[in-house]
């Protein structure tokens, strides 16, 4: 098709069809504010509701003033983006949304990286001409995510995200005009939803009106208190992204200053999520190989393929919409509950103190994280096996508060020995890592051979459904890969239909996997910052000098002097777990178009 | 012979259902219930003189009629043949009765192309709309027409969407049918939802098959199997003749498979409006029968090219299928010489409010309001002053006196600052005023709005805030241009057509009753008398005779006085509830 040629605020423009006026206006240099729309390009991820009005721009021969996000370009169109129209139009919505949020920036947890508040900022709002009565509604408070709907600007982000991407229907626009609000069926509180705590509505809310718990005071409070010793994991998406808390560019990895930092702080002891990474590779990668050898010897019982079960949002979704399918994933607890559960025994008794003065904390890309460390069965007599974790934002916001110097920090390393990881688990963090880290080590174990090509491009991407078959010398093994919960939807209806032969699956909810995770810092629609984040992740790996998780030295001492083998009754006891029946409301997404 | 007996719901509420089954209890007492059959038909249109019984062949209108005049009316005109002078109309100027509805101003103007069958025909009878040419069109179009010669004609009849937008209907027939999709759809439109009207659902309860045939015939046009009306719950008499009406037709071959031996295929069935005003959005609409929530989208893409799921749908609203029929009968040269140059043809209106002849009426295009208000309405109640007429209900804008000899078509409305909408006609008379009247259209919108944009959702409760402020007495004159500007961005920046129309009753009010606005906000009174926290009571020390009766109905005690002294209203005190007002014999009490 021709190429559609206009022109805005007398600049020529050459666009494709359909191209959108925003788009156009930004090939140009011209960047129309917006506030509902989100685009998150790499990941086919779109809000485009025309709902919140402000990039209203005027169109020559046209009545009304038009959206910009939502407006295609036509030949010979005369848009004008700045004539005081637009911009009466576009302060006044404003002033309008503003009449309808508190006035508490001062104090609100999305201060500095509020949307609302940067555009407003922009827009050159000094007053608000249209006062009047505000929405109130209770807060929401879930053992993850708090909603403070007072702050909600009806965007639908989040709504998109919930029922779009992740098919997971917790969040829905309810009531009409001036009392709609986003919020689980019948305004119920999020806890008693289908919600699995992913945090992606979080990741994209332009307001404080969703936001994580906090618990920054409660690491602070143990790290005061004398008698109790804190340690600390850093998940390997945090690398990647705390950086871009204190201003450095996306894809910045920043691993020895964010271990000085923790260190700076006072944990006793900085290790790393990695080093549990590489103990689930163990114990998943030999329960693939047992599975597989068992359903290639006949045994039909043998269910294939195996699932990842290393994502909390995920196994709290296969537990709500997929409970009779919970003999799929693999029992195999999370590189984060592992970790407790061997500090609060392995280490524990290895410096001699007892569990309960032992503060395992956690630094997560996650938010259903906060969920999973409270789950009863990751529990010993009450005591939890991970006591706190904590977002890679709350982490920026505590080193921030310490008044320590982020950027001018030295280099340090972590802590042994679970601080010690190799590169397979480094690349836990991105969408295709986990079972490439998988096939690493089980293919070594299956072939008894040296892997020659330890990277496998055909596993990477940003594909939202990727699969890849693995030559095990001479065995064809089907990998099948999902990112999103509505992609790993998708494949279990496959799985389910009985229409796949995978022999392993890896699925991770958030887009990019945990280096777009609902606690890390916002990429605000810009979808280049989790692009960069998952490049500085494989660049992690190859700096490694262990790539494989089944050598790193400490993983073999932990089954020589504790553990005993993969699988063993004691791997059984602390690394390995269960699933239960969790479906609520069965609710039917209706496809999207 | 016949006795047709009105079943609108406006009837209805008035008891006409006793009254048929009297009726036919006398007639059958007196052993006529072979000769003489009980028709309940549709709307007549003059509701304002509800329940109507029409006695055929005589072709008397007897009007008022409650069950208890029953016994007579078979008695004296039945058995005897003496028309009861009693129920007959009576012309309130010459004072003269009339028999023949043709003799009754509120019908001589009128013309009657989408009533056609209202109050003529059982609705519940499918021989009874055969009777009066229904599904002759239907036939004509499937066994002489190609669909692209049957759009041809609905282009040329001019006919344009009635359920507010004025698109030309055949144009839209026309798109929809050039849609490449291997489904379409079509939707009859029947949500309506604008206070006071009730067009649509008296042709839904007075001529459900018209609405059918025209829907099978716009299948055969667009390449459409398959029908759905969208209608509110709360009409249930409306869906239970639609609900008949489908069944007679299947039952006839006139839907479902092979239609009259064709091999054309349609059928229709029902989806339920939960009376969202919103929902009679087309978007919204077909959401809503997705079973989403139900919120417009922008467009493009139309429904005729991507509507209810995906598919190219086409929308009509009720009145505009009405009329098909008789255009493809009649032909669309006939169509087009009736109405003004570019709104042809006829359209109803709900004539409420301040009027004395409330009802259904239906004029060509091009009649005046004058005409309307005055002839057909028989002008204003208790001979008070016209002030204004609202047309396009909240979507639209208020008229006054300078507007009353306009020909109303879509287009001149339009320039007067008001809108055709669905047809709703609102009369206000002196008593009313504007500020609260706009203040009551928001009211109306704040609590309609979907919710989706910003401007909608927030802007017309902020509207609705400022014109409370007024009405209370506490605005300012600053108010007034915060008012004026807020309504341009709305109407600027709104999503859908809701919010693109919902200022209108502020800006025209504001531009033709300014002197209100400056009345309300500089020196805090209500020139209408209406708002009532602008208004004091007082007491005329001239009449007051001290009877003591007003201190003793006060509810509040606001009032003081010895017996046989002149009393005191504590304006502090007083609620202005105006018991005192209604209880003094002498006049005393006054407002001001």
């Amino acid at each position: 098709m021709d190429k559609i040629n206009l022109t805005i605020d007398h600049k020529p423009v050459q666009v494709e069809p359909g191209t959108s006026l925003l788009k156009a206006a930004e090939q140009v240099g011209i960047k129309i504010p917006t506030l509902c729309y989100l685009h998150l390009e790499d990941l086919n991820i779109e809000n485009k509701p025309g709902g919140c009005r402000i990039c209203v721009v005027e169109v020559s021969g046209r009545r009304n003033l038009a959206p910009s996000c939502a407006t295609q370009c036509q030949e010979g169109m005369e848009v004008r983006t700045n004539t005081m129209r637009v911009l009466n139009a576009r302060k006044t919505v404003m002033e309008l949304i503003l009449s309808d949020h508190p006035f508490d920036c001062l104090i609100c947890a999305k201060s500095g990286t509020c949307d609302l508040q940067k555009t407003a900022q922009d827009l050159g709002i000094r007053e608000i001409h249209y006062k009047g009565e505000q929405s109130h509604y209770k807060e929401d408070r879930s053992p993850s995510i708090i909603r403070d709907m007072d702050k909600c600007i009806l965007c639908r982000r989040c709504e998109m995200m919930c029922n779009e991407f992740q098919t997971v229907g917790a969040l829905w626009g309810i009531n009409r005009g001036f009392m709609s609000v986003v919020a689980p069926a019948f305004e119920q509180d999020l806890e008693k939803s289908t919600c699995t705590y992913c945090g992606q509505c979080v990741a994209v809310c332009p307001t404080g009106a969703l936001t994580e718990v906090d618990h920054t005071n409660q690491i602070i409070r143990a790290l005061a208190n004398p008698k109790k010793k804190v340690i600390v994991q850093t998940a390997p998406a945090v690398r990647a992204a705390l950086g871009e808390a204190f201003g450095m560019e996306p894809g910045t990895l920043v691993t020895g200053k964010m271990v000085s930092a923790l260190k700076e702080l006072g944990f006793d002891y900085v290790f790393d999520t990695d080093f549990a990474a590489d103990l689930t590779i163990m114990e998943e990668g030999t329960e693939l190989l047992k599975r597989l050898t068992n359903y290639l010897a006949g045994n039909k019982k043998e269910s294939l393929p195996i699932l990842t079960s290393c994502c909390p949002a995920w196994v709290n979704f296969f537990e709500e919409y997929f409970p009779e399918m919970e003999d799929i994933p693999s029992t195999a607890r999370s590189p984060q509950q592992m970790f407790g559960a061997i500090a609060k025994t392995y280490f524990a008794d290895k410096i001699g103190v007892d569990r309960k003065d032992l503060v395992v904390t956690s630094i997560m890309p996650c938010l259903a994280k906060k969920y999973e460390c409270q789950r009863e069965e990751f529990k010993t007599d009450g005591n939890p096996d991970v006591d706190y974790a904590l977002s890679t934002r709350e982490l920026a916001a505590l080193i921030k508060q310490s008044n320590i110097d982020f950027l001018s920090l030295p280099d340090s390393d972590f802590d042994k020995p679970m601080g010690e990881s190799s590169g397979a688990a480094v690349i836990f963090g991105t969408t295709g890592g986990v079972i490439e880290a998988a096939v690493r080590t089980a293919y070594e174990i299956y072939t008894g051979k040296t892997l020659e090509r330890i990277s496998f491009e055909e596993l990477r991407g940003m594909e939202g459904i990727r699969h890849a078959t693995i030559d095990f010398d001479g065995l064809p093994i089907n990998i099948g890969i999902a990112h999103g919960l509505g992609n790993a939807r998708e494949l279990l209806e496959s799985i389910k239909a009985g229409t796949c032969n995978f022999h392993a699956i890896e699925i991770m909810a958030c887009p990019g996997g945990c280096i777009g995770g609902g606690g890390q810092p916002l990429h605000h629609g810009v979808s280049g910052v989790i692009t960069a984040r998952q490049r500085a992740i494989y660049e992690e790996d190859l700096a490694k000098p262990i790539r494989k998780s089944h050598e790193n030295p400490y993983i073999k001492e932990l089954y020589d002097e504790f553990l005993g083998e993969p699988l063993s009754e004691k791997s059984h006891h602390l690394l390995h777990t269960h699933y239960f029946d969790r479906s609520k409301v069965k609710v039917v997404i209706p496809k999207t178009k | 012979m016949h006795i047709l007996v009105c079943g609108g719901t406006g009837c209805k509420s008035s008891n006409s259902d006793l009254l048929v089954s009297t009726l036919r209890n006398e007639l059958l007492e007196n052993g006529l219930d072979k000769e003489v059959q009980v028709v309940l038909t549709g709307c007549f249109g003059f509701c304002e003189q509800g329940p109507i019984v029409k006695v055929l062949p005589d072709n008397i209108f007897y009007v008022g009629v409650k069950p208890e005049d029953a016994p007579e009316i078979i008695a004296e005109h039945i058995i005897k043949g003496r028309t009861l002078q009693r129920l007959l109309y009576e012309d309130p100027t010459t004072k003269e009765k009339i028999q023949n509805a043709k003799g009754m101003n509120f019908y001589k103007k009128q013309l009657r192309i989408a009533l056609r069958n209202c109050g003529f025909i059982d609705p519940e009878r499918i021989e009874e709309s055969i009777a009066r040419d229904g599904y002759a069109a239907l036939g004509k179009v499937l066994t002489e027409l190609t669909p692209e010669e049957t759009v041809q004609i609905i282009k040329q009849s001019g006919l344009r969407g009635r359920g507010g937008g004025g698109f030309s209907t055949g144009l839209k027939w026309e798109i929809t049918a050039k849609s490449q999709a291997d489904q379409k759809y079509v939707v009859c439109n029947a949500d309506e939802g604008d206070p006071g009207a009730f067009m649509d659902r008296s042709i839904l309860e007075g001529d459900p098959h018209t609405v059918l045939e025209s829907m099978a015939i716009n299948g055969y046009c667009t390449g459409a199997d398959k029908g759905l009306i969208y209608i509110r719950a709360e009409y249930p008499l409306a869906i239970a003749r639609l609900k008949i009406a489908i069944g007679q037709a299947r039952e006839y071959g006139l839907l479902g498979k092979d239609i009259l031996g064709t091999g054309f295929n349609f059928d229709i069935d029902l989806r339920y409006g939960a009376g969202a005003f919103v929902c009679g959005e087309e978007t919204a609409l077909i959401h809503s029968m997705e079973g989403e929530r139900g919120e417009p989208t922008f467009k493009p893409p139309f429904p005729s090219e991507q509507g209810y799921m995906g598919k190219p749908t086409n929308v009509n609203n009720v009145e505009t299928y009405a009329n098909i029929p008789p255009i493809i009968l009649q032909g669309a040269a006939w169509f087009s010489s009736i109405g003004t140059e570019k709104s042809k043809g006829t359209k109803v209106f709900a004539l409420a409010g301040k009027v004395n002849n409330v009802g259904l009426v239906e004029v060509p295009m091009g009649t005046t309001l004058r005409e309307v208000i005055y002839e057909i309405g028989g002008g204003i109640k208790g001979n008070k002053k016209f002030k204004a007429v609202q047309t396009g209900g909240p979507s639209g804008g208020c008229l006054t006196e300078k507007h009353l000899d306009i020909p109303i078509d879509y287009d001149n409305l339009i320039a007067c600052g008001s809108m055709m909408g669905s047809g709703g006609m609102i009369i206000v008379d002196e008593d009313d005023c504007m500020v609260s009247m706009a203040k009551y259209y928001l009211d109306f919108t704040v609590e309609e709005s979907c919710g989706k944009c910003s401007p909608c959702r927030i802007g017309n409760k902020r509207l609705y805030e400022i014109l409370e402020t007024i009405t209370k007495g506490k605005g300012t004159i600053e108010d007034l241009d915060r008012l004026r500007n807020l309504s341009d961005v709305i109407k600027d920046t709104s999503l859908c057509g809701l919010g693109q129309t919902s200022p209108n009753p502020v800006l025209s009010t504001l531009d033709n009753f300014m002197e209100e606005y400056e009345a309300h906000v500089l020196h805090h009174k209500c020139p209408a008398g209406q708002c009532r926290d602008l208004m004091t009571y007082w007491i005329d020390t001239e009449n007051c005779v001290g009877c003591t009766a007003c201190a003793r109905v006060c509810p509040v005690s606001a009032i003081t006085g010895e017996r046989k002294e002149v009393h005191l209203i504590d304006a502090a005190l007083c609620i202005k509830c105006g018991a005192c007002m209604e209880k003094c014999k002498f006049n005393a009490v006054y407002v001001s």
